[in-house]
Order: C-alpha cells, then structure tokens, then sequence
C-alpha cells in the first residue's frame, strides 16, 4: 500500500509540474505577422502541438516512475 | 445569488438524489430478477445471481436532484450535467442489454459531451494550482470530449468487485464537492453533492454482498456527471486528483495490454482465487496489471471485502490531496485576480 500512495503521490506531483510548464509555456505562447485570423489558427495549432507534447511527456514519465516503483509487482 | 437561499435546493436536492436511490433500487432489484437480468459474482463460491443493471435508480437519483436544482437555479451548466448523465447512462444501458465492441464505449461517450459543448457550459481556460490558468478556446474542446470519455471509462474500470464503483465515487463526489466549496463556487457545490449522495444510496445495495451491480449504465452514468461536473464547475484538475486511483486502475491496464479493449475480454485473468475464495495475482506474466492486481501482488491473498477497503483508504488519500489541490488553487486565485472572477 505504501508503494501504491507514493506512486499516486508522483502522479499528483507530475500533475503539478505538468500543471505548471503549461501555464509557462502555453500561457504566453503566440505567434503573430500573418494577419489576425492566420495568427489565431496558428497560435491554436501550435499550442495544441505543446500541449499534446507535455501530455506525451508526461506519461512517458510516468511509465518510467511506474516501471521503476513497481518492477517486482509486476513482474510476479 | 446570496448563499443563504442556496441551502434550500441544495438540500431538497440532496434529500431526492438520496431517496430516489434508496427507494428506488428495492424494486429495480425485484424486477430484474422477476426477468432473469442477472449475472454471476465470479467472486464467490458457487453460483450466486446478482441483478445488474443498477443504471436506471442511479439515473432516476441524478436526474430527479439535477431537476430540484435546475427548477430554482435555471443555469444552462446544471442542465448540461444532467443531459451529458442521461446520455452516459443510455450508451452504458446499450452496452448491458447487447454486449458491444471495445470501441463503442470511447466513441460514444465522446460523443456524450456534447450538450456542454452546445449549451456553451464551459470556459475555455484550464486553471492550475499555484501558478493559475491558462486560455486555449480551441484545445479546450478537445478537452471537454476527452474529461467525459476519461471520467467515464475509468469509473467503470474500476467496478470489479462488490461495492467499489458506488463507495469510490461516494468518496471522490464528495471531495469534488467540498473542493468547489473552498473554491467558493457555492452553486457547481450544490450541482455536485447528489453525485456522492447517489452513490452512497446505491452503495447500501452494492457493498458486499451485493443485491445489484450498476452495470455499465450505472458506472457510466457517473463517471460522466463527475466529468461533466469538473468541466462546468472548472476544476479539471482537482477532480482529476480525486480520481487518481481509477485512473491509475486504466494507466495499468492501458499500459500493459497496449490497446483498447474491454476487460471482460482479456486472458489471462490478472486476479486468480485461492481454495479459500481469497483474491491473489495471478502469477501468469501476460496477464494485464491492473489496481486490484497490484494491491494484491503487494498484500498477497486478501478478501473481497479487505481489497475493496483497499481501494477506499486510496481514494480517501486522493480526496485528500484534491482538498489540498484546491487550497493550493486558491492561492492561485489570490495571486491572479484575473482567475478570481471566475473561481
């Protein structure tokens, strides 16, 4: 059971973190010179390819923790 | 609104969501039977018949206090929860009466999501704790769609044993609840407390030994008003630490059989019975890790009743940490004023 609480506890924290790098890197991202609607879409196409990014990341990360904390579980 | 007339729909609500369940589940209980719509608990000795689906008195809880709510608060947000419920609970019903394909469920719950998207009970900023929201109006949609199918699908991975769905969503609703309470959203409070008093109705007929299974009608009728509920309410994110158990319950399993399939369908089993009718991990390498599995790889043999526990105290630890997640909003809210017009 401990195991299983620190494993939700790192999903919590890579929550956070993951949380936060959107606020930072998402929240002032634009992109403008290409007039107000083409800005728009692209702005929009680009954050959606961060955003899709740091949730790749982010469960790579966690398949790495989980591999990690509960080998012998899973190997039995 | 002062939040003095709030106390009224919000108790009527809680009182018909409660009693809807309680009253209602008795006689759904007979009528199945009375039509043979049972199916075995493979977790006990013998051959025991349990009535399933139990979607239709959860649906009748959440429909008829959604409805209390929606009579004396009229926002187009309680009537998207309830829409996007009763949806959920058709797809789910579907799904108990004509077993259907791994890909159903996903597709069609996707597609449940659209009354928020249509009554536009939504703003498209996702907020996070300590260093506040961010704006994506057009990702936001994508969101919306993948909240209702994520919520929806992982309750129901989550119902294997007797009682576990009902008391698991029992103890997230009401974390959900009292963390829109301290984000002081007073009203989406009110629109989520009959979700955990529906599931502790329905948990008294559910726990072990169960009289009724909720089916997938029941599963998913909840898991979508709990997703509908974090979308309308704008706490996606503590509602997704809430429910951090079930979704690593569908992490597991996602991660070992490596596509999507109903749970059903997979060999081998990843939980075996001991002579003794105990649960223990199959010690068969190919078969997919799942919560229940890991519980017990780490235990070894555990009753139902002792597993269930089990994933109580985990849920409990997750609500705990989404009643943190939101104090922590709250600071994000104090430091951006922006974020506290909409809490």
């Amino acid at each position: 059971m401990i195991g299983i609480l620190g494993f939700l506890s790192a999903m919590w924290a890579l929550m956070l973190l993951g949380g936060a790098m959107a606020v930072v890197v998402l929240g002032p991202f634009s992109i403008s010179g290409y007039g107000a609607d083409l800005d728009r879409a692209l702005t929009s196409a680009a954050k959606a390819a961060i955003a899709v990014s740091l949730t790749a990341a982010w469960v790579l990360a966690l398949s790495a923790v989980k591999n990690r904390m509960f080998r012998n579980e899973l190997r039995s | 609104m002062t939040e003095l007339p709030l106390i009224v729909p919000g108790a009527v609500s809680c009182v018909a969501a409660f009693f809807a369940v309680y009253l209602g589940t008795p006689p759904l209980i007979r009528h199945l039977q009375k039509k043979a719509l049972t199916v075995r608990d493979v977790n006990k000795r013998g051959t025991v018949m349990i009535a399933r689906p139990g979607g239709p008195s959860i649906i009748l809880g959440i429909v008829s206090s959604e409805a209390v709510l929606y009579g004396f608060l009229q926002s187009n947000e309680i009537l998207a929860v309830m829409i996007t419920s009763v949806l959920a609970f058709l797809i789910g019903y579907v799904d108990d009466r004509k077993v259907m394909g791994g890909w159903f469920k996903p597709i069609a719950l996707a597609a449940a999501a659209a009354p928020i998207l249509l009554l536009g009970a939504y703003d498209p900023g996702l907020a996070f704790p300590l260093f506040g929201q961010v704006q994506i109006p057009v990702l936001y949609v994508g969101v919306v769609v993948f909240m209702i199918l994520v919520t929806g699908n992982t309750v129901n991975s989550i119902d294997v044993l007797n009682g576990v769905a009902s008391g698991f969503m029992a103890i997230a609703g009401f974390s959900l609840s009292a963390a829109l309470f301290i984000l002081q959203n007073y009203e989406m409070a009110l629109v989520s407390l009959p979700l955990g008093f529906v599931s502790l109705a329905f948990y008294k007929y559910h726990k072990l030994p169960s009289r009724i299974f909720p089916g997938d009608s029941g599963a998913l009728a909840l898991g979508a008003m709990y997703g509908a509920i974090a979308i309308v309410g704008r706490v996606e994110v503590v509602a997704a630490v809430a429910l951090l158990p079930a979704i690593l319950n569908s992490f597991l399993f996602l991660s070992s059989v490596k596509r999507i399939v109903e749970y059903r369908q997979v060999k081998p089993r990843p939980v075996e019975h001991t002579a003794d009718m105990k649960l223990r991990a199959t010690g068969e390498a190919r078969a997919p890790a799942t919560l229940v599995r890991l519980i017990l790889a780490a235990a070894g043999p555990l009753s139902e009743r002792q597993v269930a526990c089990a994933i109580f105290k985990l849920a409990a630890f997750s609500g705990a940490l989404a009643v943190v997640t939101a104090f922590m909003m709250m600071v994000a809210v104090v430091a951006a004023p922006e974020v506290a017009a909409h809490p």
